[in-house]
């Protein structure tokens, strides 16, 4: 079987036709397999959803009890079988409960590798290669200039921060699956034990990974209506980027606004957000990271889902890994 | 070296005028001569390394790496100097390296040319990314972080508690490291000389006219003169020192060799360049595109100074030798203007001429239909005004005429530069041509300008939700008669073209409205944009 008859793209999202199945489809289908519980990739109104337990959690706590008509657990490195097709979970190390997913038929592997990253992550597994016939990935990252520098060297930012500027609170735009609870247990990790406040958007899901063991300290309500504007001088309040610009970030005292993304790296994008402390914090892999991936996988092939697709397919081209751009529309052109 | 990169990237992320003012004096103040003369030039662009051109920056990357692969991190970065220094792979930066400023710019400065390509790609290896960024654009100038010359002027007079207006007038005479300035700016020296006024004094600028300005105004205080489609320059002239700058200050003798040799008088003339015979030869001026013939030319040919001869339309004068006039009124500097005019060569000076007129709306008639296609409207003068740098609202109005509109479709849009790279901001749009039934849509003009931000919002989703073809960077969007994005476009002039498939040029093109409420059919037709050629050049 050629691997465009096992898998190929439709408006829909990836279509594997001898399963009958899509992954992280962009409108509702019959069944879909989702990698992770981003939105753009796990959306509601599946009528049968196959993903791990933690993503079909978060999927539930964002969308509600019924956001698809049946859900069924994959269990990483554990084969299912779906309608004659082999489908087999493995971590991905983007966010929890996120994962590879590869579907086999007649010896024909190709790993849908969903967004990933290879840096170390306390608050998810770490990302497994997975050999394969054709690897399909990500190139949200996928440009030479992305060097991703040292997470915990960026959380340093932030502390020196604190520390020279006492009085004024530090806003933190982070993701509200994944990145806010990595920039928190980040910081934890460094030694930080005050209490860090969070927008209400970001409660649900940080009470879910501590129920995963994911410990995250004391972290408290930024609510103005209990607390005055000085309760907020030299705290951290960590909330999701698009609140920045929102009335919620006027009731804090001089505000720093900072914002932990991988695109925090390029000085311009930071200064077009108006970000003063820009922490260059990714859960994607970035260019070093991406290749050595490609590397480490072996793949026949490589197909490129979102993002620099013609910097990646070029440097698989200079390399003598054949590639070609998938052009899926509708995932988060710019999302970390 | 450190000092400064922290400042670039510190003044990047600073988006209030005021904290940037802050960032410059407290760096001007606590940094010693020379660093700090060094990285002043580089922030108002009077820095000149010679030898580091982005051609040389280009040839040390694609050493390292593959061409396709720097053109991608560049078109989507937006920023050469900081693509650079992103992708560039150092065997190991050297943390304990933290040369001086001074000492990078003066080993630059002092290398030949076959030395230049080692130096740099070592001193890229030895720098850190901020580093790297820094040296770039120390090196090549236009640094694009939000801070204008202006600005750093406005923070030297904060850090010295003098005018600006006092910096401006020092600027054009003093050199990097301006040690002479600081000395001044901290009390521990007197004002530092100028030995000649052969320098540049900052521009008076006028006010675009308004309707309810006019009904306030007595016609009978003003002079009008027409408003000339060239560039406004400055000639400064004395027995040693022949300058000509743009309006900005910008020295352009370079590219007028022909202007500076026919100068046989000292003073100081503002005046329009512009290309073609002066009126005391009876000969014709030609276009705004003729003149871009010759703008930006770091070496001129004989043939282009035969093909596009340059001259200067004078209308005022600043200093008669070395005499200050700028405080007598107009009407005097006019007259002693016309007397340097008289003998000065004929076919490279001649004098603005007046238009004479009773009555604003006799004005209003004269500047829609000009007696000459190179003329863009008119400016109004008081007649007893006295010449005063900057934009002050009252002395003197510009009032031009009405720009052209046409309706055009999207058709190709590419990320913008700098703050916009995020955005597609670039758009290329076209008009109709070819026989009913069968038209197709050919691209007319480029313009990335005109929109407000939340305009920008619109017209990016629109480019990211109906790409249907991509090349590189650039995009190609739906553009077909029942479906795509018309845009108002307004331009000020249109000129014939060969090296466009249209056949026109369009001058100073922009966005002036998003017509989401007209379909692509009912844009205009490229024999639209041919008849306005005719129409007025």
């Amino acid at each position: 079987m050629k691997a465009e008859a096992l898998l190929s793209p439709r408006p829909e999202g990836l279509y594997c036709a001898p399963g009958d199945f899509y992954v992280d489809p962009v409108r509702p289908v019959e069944r879909a397999l989702i990698t992770h519980g981003h939105s753009d990739h796990a959306r509601a109104g599946h009528q049968a959803v196959l993903a791990t337990r933690q993503t079909l959690d978060i999927m539930r706590i964002r969308y509600g009890d019924d956001f698809c008509g049946q859900e069924q657990t994959a269990d990483l490195r554990k084969t299912i079988d779906v309608n004659g097709v082999t489908v087999t979970f493995h971590p991905a190390g983007h966010v929890l409960g996120s994962a590879q997913i590869a579907i086999e038929i007649d010896g024909m592997r190709i790993v849908v590798s969903g967004d990933y990253k290879r840096s170390v992550d306390p608050t998810c597994e770490q990302f497994e290669p997975v050999p394969c016939d054709v690897f399909i990935t990500e190139a949200t990252f996928g440009l030479p200039v992305f060097h991703h520098p040292d997470p915990e060297a960026e959380i340093g930012k932030l502390l020196k921060s604190l520390e020279t500027f006492p009085e004024r609170s530090h806003l933190v735009g982070a993701y509200a699956l994944g990145k806010a609870q990595r920039v928190i247990a980040l910081l934890r990790k460094q030694g930080y034990d005050r209490p860090i406040y969070i927008h209400g958007a970001l409660a649900k899901l940080c009470d879910y990974y501590e129920s995963q063991d994911v410990d995250l300290g004391e972290l408290l309500p930024a609510t103005v209506e209990k607390s005055a504007r000085d309760d907020y001088r030299g705290a951290v309040i960590v909330c999701p980027p698009s609140s920045f610009a929102n009335r919620w970030a006027r009731r804090f005292a001089d505000p720093i606004s900072a914002f932990a993304s991988g695109w925090m790296l390029i000085r311009q994008r930071a200064r077009q957000r108006g970000v003063e402390l820009p922490l260059v914090i990714s859960d994607h892999v970035d260019w070093p990271e991406l290749t050595d991936t490609i590397r480490d996988v072996g793949p026949g092939e490589v197909w490129v889902t979102h993002g620099r697709e013609e910097a990646l397919v070029r440097w698989c081209e200079l390399e003598g890994i054949p590639a070609k751009p998938l052009h899926l529309i509708g995932y988060e052109d710019e999302g970390d | 070296m450190r000092a400064f990169s922290r400042l670039l990237d510190r003044l990047t992320l600073t988006p209030q005028r005021n904290a940037k003012l802050r960032l410059l004096v407290d760096y001007l103040s606590a940094t010693p001569d020379p660093d700090r003369g060094y990285a002043l030039a580089a922030l108002a662009g009077t820095l000149d390394i010679r030898l580091v051109k982005p051609a040389l920056l280009r040839e040390l990357v694609l050493e390292r790496m593959d061409e396709t692969l720097f053109r991608y991190s560049y078109d989507y970065v937006g920023d050469l100097a900081e693509t650079i220094s992103l992708v560039w792979e150092a065997p190991v930066e050297d943390e304990a390296y933290e040369p001086r400023l001074s000492e990078v710019v003066e080993e630059l400065n002092g290398l030949g040319r076959s030395d230049v390509a080692a130096h740099v790609r070592a001193l890229f290896d030895r720098l850190d990314t901020s580093g790297r960024y820094a040296l770039i654009k120390l090196a090549t100038g236009g640094l694009r972080i939000g801070v204008s010359a202006r600005l750093t002027k406005q923070a030297l007079a904060l850090m010295g508690d003098v005018d600006v207006s006092d910096i401006e007038t020092l600027w054009h005479g003093l050199e990097p490291p301006y040690e002479s300035l600081f000395a001044w700016l901290e009390g521990r020296g007197g004002r530092p000389e100028l030995v000649t006024p052969a320098i540049f004094h900052p521009v008076m600028l006028a006010h675009p006219a308004t309707d309810s300005d006019l009904e306030k105004l007595d016609p009978a205080d003003y002079l009008a003169e027409w408003k000339w489609d060239g560039i406004r320059v400055q000639l400064s002239a004395d027995d040693a020192h022949r300058r000509l700058y743009s309006r900005s200050g910008d020295d352009i003798s370079g590219s007028f060799p022909d202007i500076l040799e026919a100068v046989d008088f000292e003073g100081v003339i503002d005046g329009e360049l512009l290309i073609g015979g002066t009126a005391r030869t009876n000969s014709p001026t030609l276009t705004f595109s003729d003149l871009q013939q010759r703008l930006n030319r770091k070496t001129v040919t004989q043939k282009h100074m035969t093909d596009y001869p340059a001259f200067i339309r004078a209308y005022d004068l600043l200093f008669l030798k070395d005499r200050d006039i700028r405080e007598e009124p107009l009407e005097d500097r006019r007259e002693r203007l016309s007397e340097v005019i008289e003998t000065a060569a004929r076919d490279r000076f001649d004098l603005s001429p007046l238009v004479r007129f009773e009555s604003w709306e006799q004005l209003d008639g004269l500047r829609k239909n000009p007696h000459d296609p190179v003329i863009e409207g008119v400016m109004m003068k008081r007649r007893d005004s006295v010449y005063q740098a900057g934009r002050v609202k009252g002395p003197w109005f510009k009032w031009k005429r009405e720009p052209h509109i046409i309706d055009a479709v999207m058709m190709y849009a590419q990320r913008g530069h700098g703050k916009r790279s995020s955005y597609y901001s670039d758009f290329t749009f076209g008009v109709w041509m070819g026989e009913p039934g069968a038209e197709a849509l050919v691209p007319v003009g480029k313009a990335y300008f005109g929109f407000t931000d939340a305009e920008l919002e619109i017209l990016d989703r629109f480019v990211r939700n109906n790409t249907v073809d991509r090349f590189g960077p650039v995009r190609a969007v739906r553009a077909e008669p029942q479906s795509g994005f018309v845009l108002e476009v307004a331009f000020e002039g249109i000129a014939r073209s060969k090296r466009h498939k249209s056949g026109v040029a369009m001058r100073f093109p922009r966005i002036s409205r998003l017509r989401q409420d007209k379909l692509p059919m009912e844009a205009d037709r490229l024999e639209t944009l041919t008849a306005m050629i005719d129409d007025r050049g």
